[in-house]
């Protein structure tokens, strides 16, 4: 573990998401047939919060899905360990929804390419959107937000580091991280 | 979080978080059966002999489907279609099966510590699906499995093992496993059929049924081997029924919020009365449906690769 900088307070990440939300309603032109999918772990809260944005702004608030894409990843016979399996529960139809896909960092764009062959796998919706908090650049295959909550230029040699309150012990907030020997 | 060994060969080397580690996996695939496409992309590519030295239907189909719904291809070899028949030893076959290139060797065998002998001699991960009365792991992980959904939990459950324990790698299996995790065991079954020295495993034994089962959380009713006869350990079917099986008046002995489990095939009237197994404290087609989930975990969590792991996406 190296220096870490931060980038992000928990004030600034409520603003973001309050950006996102409006966004997106103004996007869809309102409420109507939007559903949000949280990725495992920590695009959950930041869909769960961005939910209750939208539902304060124009109610009713959308339902929230939560989405595991570690059985849809494309280095599973690369890697040594392969993850613990977290919940997949959508509770909702996702035949014709409008799917807003909500991560906390976009990087290589896998994570996000598995996500939506998993969503496909579920049912076929209408449309797929993607808002994430962080878009950190360095992609490895064509995939862009529909939403960003902040654009951080940042070396292969940082880690972005997300920590929610409802994840990880502490307060809001984001930082990069020096990883050192990289 | 992984496991020990590229292996499952038995319960008895797995510690308590591994097994919780595959208990908590099977959680997240037990949502796929309930889904209109019934398959994950994640074991694409790989390889799974199903190698049945035994005859044997439903752990077969269960890890057959298992496969087939993690996408891996499988190949099934069984004693008709097999050269064991011809008179070939199970090493040649190993070496001729691992000519194919397999990621896994799913192995049934008549006898105890087969899948150990592939283990030590070839370079394939080997998953022992039955070995003679030793052990059947994967059994006994989808009945903890199932007993952890009704109940909750394992430790503390008082659980009854009831019928020929001698014989039984399900039995065996589950001791070790409930043991481990921390939950009570009593084993019963006619002098003949339950073997000396269980205690030492920390099991109770016990050869009246009615006291075997008083306040169990679990009832596990293992079936008559009916070719067991021949070796005299009961006298007749009958006489076995009506001290061995469950009804429903012997069932009410145990918790009111009892369940009734049984690894099948069931031999109706006599080690379990009709209406038990139909009954709603029973979990015996539970027991099946757990099964493919189970076993999904076991291949998932046995596949990891031997490379070092990739970074995490961050």
């Amino acid at each position: 573990m190296g220096r870490t900088a931060r980038v992000l307070d928990g004030s600034a990440i409520e603003r973001s998401l309050a950006r996102i939300a409006h966004e997106i309603l103004e996007r869809n032109k309102g409420p109507r047939g939007i559903a949000l999918v949280g990725i495992q772990t920590r695009g959950v809260p930041l869909a769960r919060r961005l939910a209750q944005k939208l539902g304060a702004i124009e109610p009713p608030a959308p339902p929230v899905g939560v989405l595991d894409i570690n059985l849809y990843r494309d280095d599973l016979s690369r890697i040594a360990e392969h993850p613990v399996l977290r919940a997949t529960e959508i509770p909702f139809e996702l035949d014709e929804a409008t799917v807003v896909l909500v991560d906390d960092v976009l990087y290589t764009g896998r994570t996000v390419r598995a996500a939506l062959d998993a969503l496909m796998d579920l049912g076929r919706p209408r449309v797929i959107q993607l808002a994430v908090l962080v878009d950190r650049g360095h992609r490895e295959l064509p995939v862009r937000a529909d939403f960003v909550g902040k654009n951080l230029p940042t070396s292969p040699a940082e880690r972005v580091d997300v920590r929610l309150a409802e994840t990880d012990r502490g307060e809001d907030e984001v930082v990069i991280v020096q990883e050192t020997g990289a | 979080m992984k496991l020990a060994s590229p292996h499952l060969l038995g319960i008895e080397p797995l510690t308590a978080s591994e097994i919780g580690l595959i208990l908590d996996t099977a959680e997240g695939f037990a949502g796929i059966a309930a889904r209109e496409i019934k398959k994950v992309p994640t074991l694409r590519g790989k390889t799974v002999v199903n190698f049945f030295i035994e005859p044997s239907t439903r752990t077969r189909s269960s890890f057959e489907l298992a496969e087939k719904r993690l996408s891996a291809d499988a190949l099934n070899f069984s004693t008709s279609t097999s050269s064991l028949v011809k008179g070939e030893t199970l090493l040649d076959t190993l070496r001729n099966l691992e000519a194919m290139s397999p990621d896994f060797i799913v192995i049934r065998h008549s006898e105890a510590g087969a899948p150990h002998f592939l283990a030590r001699h070839g370079h394939t991960s080997i998953v022992n699906a039955g070995d003679g009365a030793h052990e059947h792991p994967t059994q006994a992980l989808l009945d903890a499995f199932t007993i952890r959904r009704r109940k909750g939990r394992l430790a503390g459950l008082k659980v009854a093992i009831v019928g020929d324990i001698l014989h039984s790698r399900v039995a065996r299996s589950n001791l070790f496993l409930l043991r481990t995790m921390g939950a009570d065991v009593v084993l019963c079954g006619p002098p003949t059929l339950l073997p000396r020295g269980l205690e030492r495993l920390g099991a109770r034994v016990s050869h009246r049924m009615d006291e075997a089962i008083e306040g169990a959380d679990v009832v596990m009713m293992l079936r008559i081997q009916l070719e067991r006869m021949q070796g005299g350990f009961f006298p007749t079917l009958r006489e076995y029924a009506s001290s061995y099986g469950l009804d429903a008046s012997r069932l009410a002995r145990a918790a009111a919020d009892a369940i009734v489990m049984h690894p099948g095939p069931i031999n109706r009237g006599v080690e379990i009365m009709g209406d038990v197994a139909d009954g709603s404290a029973s979990v015996i087609l539970d027991q099946v449906k757990n099964g493919v989930a189970v076993r999904m975990a076991v291949l998932y969590l046995l596949a990891g690769g031997e490379r070092e792991a990739a970074a995490p996406e961050r």
